[in-house]
């Protein structure tokens, strides 16, 4: 025996004809199948396989047993070297923040309004950053010499396009109304930015100058090989000789000394914002 | 004396926010613009100090033409227009000292302005202001430590810091509750009153107009349509400024009382 529908049966009948189709899962599965072969091509291509790496693994291990124990005396060596890194990015990263400013305040598009100013800027910076860091150590290098300068120069280059692309994006987030209020009172164009814009964005620029600092530390611990000076030197010196006790120690240094900037510049960050 | 001679203003899409506009204020005046939101208001006040350019006439400030105004005599004109606004538009990571200094950058230099170094008439004329709008203890407090309304006392602070001869309002009150909103406005009046500053408010409280002002613009959709001192501002007269007779939520209330 069938019942007559109820009143909800019957809504309920009436809303199933209005449901939308369920959409197609085709794009889904297209992109699956896309991320599949670019991944089994490149292996491929660059003839990586996985068997590669169970037949690497046991040499993995045996220089595993050589880098321990690490060769704690030899920190006593490396300890001026050590030095010299966060010299390094201290001053590196001093000198790239302060031409950063320049660079992002004309990247900004709501403080340069003018197109033909602010893309040009951007493409430069653009340029800037897409060169690595041992890259531009290396152009230096060639320049400069082997040494502490070359690797502040470069340190100094990288950060002026880190620094820059963050601290304009901030700039261009930042709250209008002050701005409007500076163009009211009469302030010319330095005001307009000192009195409106720097404050908004000073604890932002702070920030992102510590983080580059972070940054710069452990780039710097690499600088070295290509001559730049640094602890990365050592890098390349106790590997050539197979000293791998003492690159052990060499890497724990540098862990623990960038572990304990990042620590302390992270608090600060915090403090800040 | 503020003098808008024919002054049009047409959006690049094509609608006409302000349409041949004549008005002549006098010094000392309290004025009050109303009308509904998208008839004008905003936009004739920014057109007084240009922050909108207009695209026809000419506008007037004290026999100058800030219209023709290049950009130094343009600063200078604006540092005699005080302007005060909605979202009140200060630094809120600065001091609130530092935000009624501001006021004063148009009158020294850069160097000296952006080094912080005013000089101590300045600091005297700062504090002075924030006394006025009774709230010079909070002289070092950051600004978004402070509630709306003393938010927006600091913007007269700084309006009056700046020495201008001229204030222009864009909905002070709008974002305030009723007491606040009360304060700021008696602020506003004294200081018209005393100081004797042109003052040019765009409200949208049709009982606020008649209290604080001496005389009513009324615009509607770019153009004026009602202009007379306070008393011949009828109700009926206030219902043809909007259009339709009048609502509830055009009466803040509470001030009649």
């Amino acid at each position: 025996m069938t019942a007559a529908p109820t009143p909800v049966q019957q809504a309920n009948r009436h809303s199933d004809n209005k449901r939308p189709q369920t959409p197609s899962r085709l794009k889904h599965y297209l992109t699956a199948m896309l991320l599949i072969l670019l991944v089994w091509g490149s292996a491929w291509k660059t003839e990586s396989t996985l068997g590669e790496l169970v037949q690497g693994a046991p040499n993995m291990l045996d220089l595993l047993k050589e880098m321990f124990p690490p060769s704690w005396t030899y920190m006593d060596n490396i300890a001026p070297a050590m030095l010299d890194t966060i010299r390094m990015a201290v001053v590196g990263t001093t000198i790239g923040a302060v031409l950063a400013i320049p660079f992002a305040v004309l990247c900004a598009s709501n403080v340069v309004r003018n197109v033909w100013v602010f893309y040009p800027v951007r493409m430069v910076l653009n340029l800037i950053r897409t060169i690595p860091d041992l890259l531009l150590a290396s152009l230096f290098v060639a320049v400069f010499g082997l040494g502490l300068v070359s690797g502040i120069l470069a340190l100094s280059v990288f950060s002026i396009g880190l620094v820059a692309k963050l601290t304009y994006e901030a700039i261009e987030s930042i709250d209008n109304g002050p701005l409007e209020a500076m163009t009211a009172v009469g302030a010319n164009r330095m005001q307009w930015i000192a009195f409106g814009v720097v404050p908004q964005v000073i604890a932002n620029y702070i920030s992102y100058v510590l983080y580059t600092f972070e940054v710069n530390v452990r780039a710097a611990a690499i600088l070295g090989l290509v001559g730049a000076g640094g602890i990365g030197h050592y890098y390349e010196v106790t590997l050539g000789f197979l000293q791998y006790d003492r690159t052990n120690a060499i890497i724990i240094f540098t862990l623990v000394v960038v572990l304990l900037i990042d620590f302390i510049s992270t608090k600060v960050r915090e403090r800040l914002l | 004396m503020i003098e808008l001679r024919n002054v049009s203003k047409l959006y690049p899409n094509g609608t006409k926010g302000l349409n041949a506009i004549n008005l002549r204020i006098e010094k000392g005046e309290f004025v009050a613009i109303v009308g509904l939101s998208g008839a004008g208001k905003s936009t004739l006040l920014r057109s007084i100090n240009r922050l909108h350019d207009i695209s026809e006439g000419e506008i007037w400030i004290d026999g100058q033409s800030i219209t023709a105004a290049k950009s130094a005599q343009l600063r200078l004109l604006r540092r005699n227009i005080g302007m005060i606004f909605q979202s009140f538009n200060l630094v809120k990571r600065s001091s609130v000292l530092r935000n009624v200094l501001a006021g004063r950058v148009g009158y020294h230099s850069t160097l000296r302005t952006i080094m912080g170094l005013f000089p101590k008439k300045d600091m005297d004329l700062a504090f002075r202001a924030l006394d006025r709008v009774n709230i010079i203890e909070k002289a070092y407090a950051r600004a978004d430590e402070l509630s709306g309304g003393q938010q927006q006392r600091v913007a007269i602070a700084r309006v009056l810091a700046q020495e201008a001869n001229i204030i222009l309002a864009d909905e002070p009150v709008a974002s305030l509750d009723p007491l606040t909103t009360k304060q700021v406005m008696d602020d506003l009046k004294t200081i018209n009153q005393e100081l004797g500053i042109t003052t040019i408010v765009n409200l949208h409280f049709v009982d606020l107009a008649r209290e604080y002002a001496t005389r009513i613009i009324g615009l509607r959709a770019g153009e004026v349509v009602f202009d007379g001192p306070v008393e011949e501002a009828t109700d009926e007269c206030f219902s043809e400024i909007y259009g339709r007779p009048l609502q509830a939520d055009e009466w803040l209330g509470e001030m009649t009382s």
